[in-house]
């Protein structure tokens, strides 16, 4: 074999543990990157997807939705469109936790003398940037069909800040949903499942003073309410949660942050500490 | 503790639920040589090299790997070692040369030595021409080689190889077993799972037969062999032969019992081998009135071994097959 030696030079172990830690993040979210170039069609869930829904929800209900207080639907669309728009990345993470540990890649990452943090970091932050494009293609779409800031740069920018601090917050979920659940199609289904009543029971559609008394509370209280209240807000869009007196439509932008809080206080250890207890396959033989 | 060992496990216990994984596997395995477990699914393998290569805590009993303890020095023995597992731990979306060059990168080499790694194992394992291509194009034994590269990027001193050829074609398994006997040639010690009983007498300097999560017998192929009473003894029988006459005469040939077989012409028992002893079965069977087609004495194989030692041939038991 012509293998040559490794000398101390070619090794990385004098260097601290954070930076250590800083470069398997950086090689790892490159890896997921790598992805998304040679399959840009991964990204449809951030970029076709959120479009079909805003012209969907703008020209087929728009029409029969009036909003309390006044105000176009176009107007009142993109703030809760945001928050589905981040949301809906959930599943993929999910998704794509299943197949590292399908593959053995989890168990070869565990093997190696690596951070085992960064492998679950690398891909909350690949996604966060995926997340990223979903709010900017929302955005345009959004500008396209009429939808417009009013109020000012600084408060467009906070709300673009809540929304990504909130989707990077829910990724974090969709890693332990990956983690516990067996199969790339039980996540996707189990994603869809959450997904749906959490996006829909919510006033990122339809304002919740039209729903059945008994679901108002629910709706008021689920965290894409009060993301698309505090984006309606600050992006000075018609925002009827204002006239709702329940405490998260009074403070959308406190409760955005502490829903993402105790999000990722509960899922980010708690997916620590599923990879921790080992992969679910091969563990007989 | 010896310092020449690369391998030392004592008692080492794993429980998933009510099942037994391990039950006590004690094992040594010499630096610079192969060592094989042997067993069929569900015995244990997989646990031990998972147990070993610090992938699962053990419930019991305590294992070091170049002398550093697999639980309390996990960080150090990651530093060492090198596992490929039974399934190719690959990024099907990055190309070849990307996956040996981020599995370097984590192994914590700098970014050119890595590249310079990657370069050189693609070349040894033939893959330079479709190093830049997406994995997910490469069929299943040039997966396998890629997947073995990329545990040898750090220049391991302990190779784990989870059952490295199942599932391959017979050609692309005889280069994986070149590959390992080059690997050899270099002094890295080798711990192979398998579940063939060929491959482990192939490849294997010692070989330790596991069932229920510990070991039924260890030794060198050759001693396992020979302590299975070496030689055995095949006669097939002409149609509408008695095969209980036949089985009269064989007795005093073998220590164990003969079962005569009515439907099956076919009698194999095993033998103490004697200058001239397949003249005088023929005799025997002449005096017995029995017509013989065919008659062979070998040596007991390593299925023997196992059928021998777990009462159950070494590649049934799927049952127990992963559960993903």
């Amino acid at each position: 074999m012509t293998a040559t030696t490794l000398s101390p030079a070619d090794l990385t172990t004098e260097r601290s543990p954070f930076v250590q830690f800083l470069g398997d993040v950086w090689v790892l979210t490159r890896r997921s990157l790598a992805r998304i170039r040679r399959e840009p069609e991964t990204l449809s869930d951030v970029t076709i997807q959120p479009v079909m829904f805003v012209l969907m929800f703008a020209y087929v209900f728009g029409g029969a939705i009036g909003i309390p207080g006044g105000g176009g639907y176009h107007s009142y669309l993109i703030g809760g469109m945001l928050g589905m728009g981040l949301a809906q990345t959930a599943p993929g993470t999910a998704v794509a936790v299943v197949s590292d540990m399908e593959t053995g890649l989890i168990d070869r990452f565990r093997s190696l003398p690596m951070s085992r943090a960064a492998v679950l970091t690398a891909r909350t932050i690949a996604d966060l940037l995926t997340q990223v494009i979903g709010a900017a293609v929302v955005a345009l779409v959004g500008v396209a069909i009429g939808w417009r800031i009013t109020g000012g740069v600084g408060p467009a920018v906070e709300a673009f800040a809540l929304a990504l601090l909130f989707g990077y917050a829910f990724t974090w979920a969709g890693v332990c949903l990956g983690m516990v659940l067996r199969s790339a199609e039980t996540a996707q289904q189990a994603g869809f499942i959450i997904f749906l009543p959490l996006t829909f029971i919510s006033s990122a559609f339809v304002p919740t003073q039209g729903m059945p008394g008994w679901l108002q509370p629910v709706a008021e209280w689920n965290p894409m309410s009060s993301l698309a209240a505090a984006c309606r807000q600050l992006f000075g869009n018609p925002n009827p949660a204002a006239a709702v007196h329940a405490w998260p439509a009074q403070h959308p932008e406190l409760a955005v942050v502490c829903w993402s809080v105790a999000l990722l206080v509960i899922f980010a250890p708690l997916a620590v500490h599923l990879s921790n207890q080992g992969t679910m396959i091969t563990r007989f033989t | 503790m010896s310092d020449t060992a690369a391998i030392e496990a004592e008692g080492l216990v794993k429980h998933y639920g009510k099942t037994r994984a391990l039950n006590g596997l004690d094992l040594t395995v010499a630096r610079g040589t192969v060592y094989g477990l042997l067993g069929p699914n569900g015995a244990g393998k997989t646990t031990a090299v998972r147990v070993l290569a610090t992938l699962l805590r053990a419930d019991g009993g305590q294992a070091r790997v170049l002398g550093h303890d697999v639980a309390t020095q996990a960080g150090a023995v990651r530093r060492v070692i090198g596992l490929t597992g039974q399934y190719a731990a690959l990024d099907e979306y990055l190309t070849g040369r990307s996956n040996l060059v981020m599995i370097g990168e984590l192994s914590r080499l700098t970014g050119r030595a890595a590249r310079r790694r990657a370069d050189e194992l693609l070349e040894q394992f033939d893959l330079t021409d479709a190093a830049d291509r997406a994995v997910k194009t490469y069929s299943g034994g040039m997966r396998r080689r890629l997947d073995l590269a990329a545990s040898l990027i750090g220049h391991p001193g302990v190779l784990f190889l989870d059952e490295p050829t199942t599932g391959l074609d017979p050609s692309a398994r005889a280069l994986m077993w070149d590959i390992v006997r080059q690997l050899v040639a270099d002094g890295t010690t080798l711990l192979l799972t398998t579940q063939y009983l060929d491959e482990a007498d192939q490849l294997a300097d010692r070989i330790a037969v596991i069932d229920g999560g510990r070991v039924i017998a260890e030794g060198m192929p050759a001693e396992l062999k020979a302590s299975m009473g070496g030689q055995r003894l095949l006669i097939t029988l002409t149609e509408g032969s008695d095969a209980s006459a036949a089985a009269a005469a064989l007795r005093p040939f073998t220590t164990r019992p003969v079962i005569p077989n009515e439907w099956d012409r076919l009698i194999e028992v095993p033998v103490t081998a004697t200058d001239g002893l397949a003249t005088e079965v023929v005799r025997a069977m002449d005096a017995a009135g029995v017509k013989v087609n065919d008659i062979a004495v070998r040596s007991a194989s390593l299925d023997d071994v196992f059928l021998t030692l777990t009462g159950h041939k070494a590649e049934e038991n799927e049952k127990t097959e992963v559960t993903a």
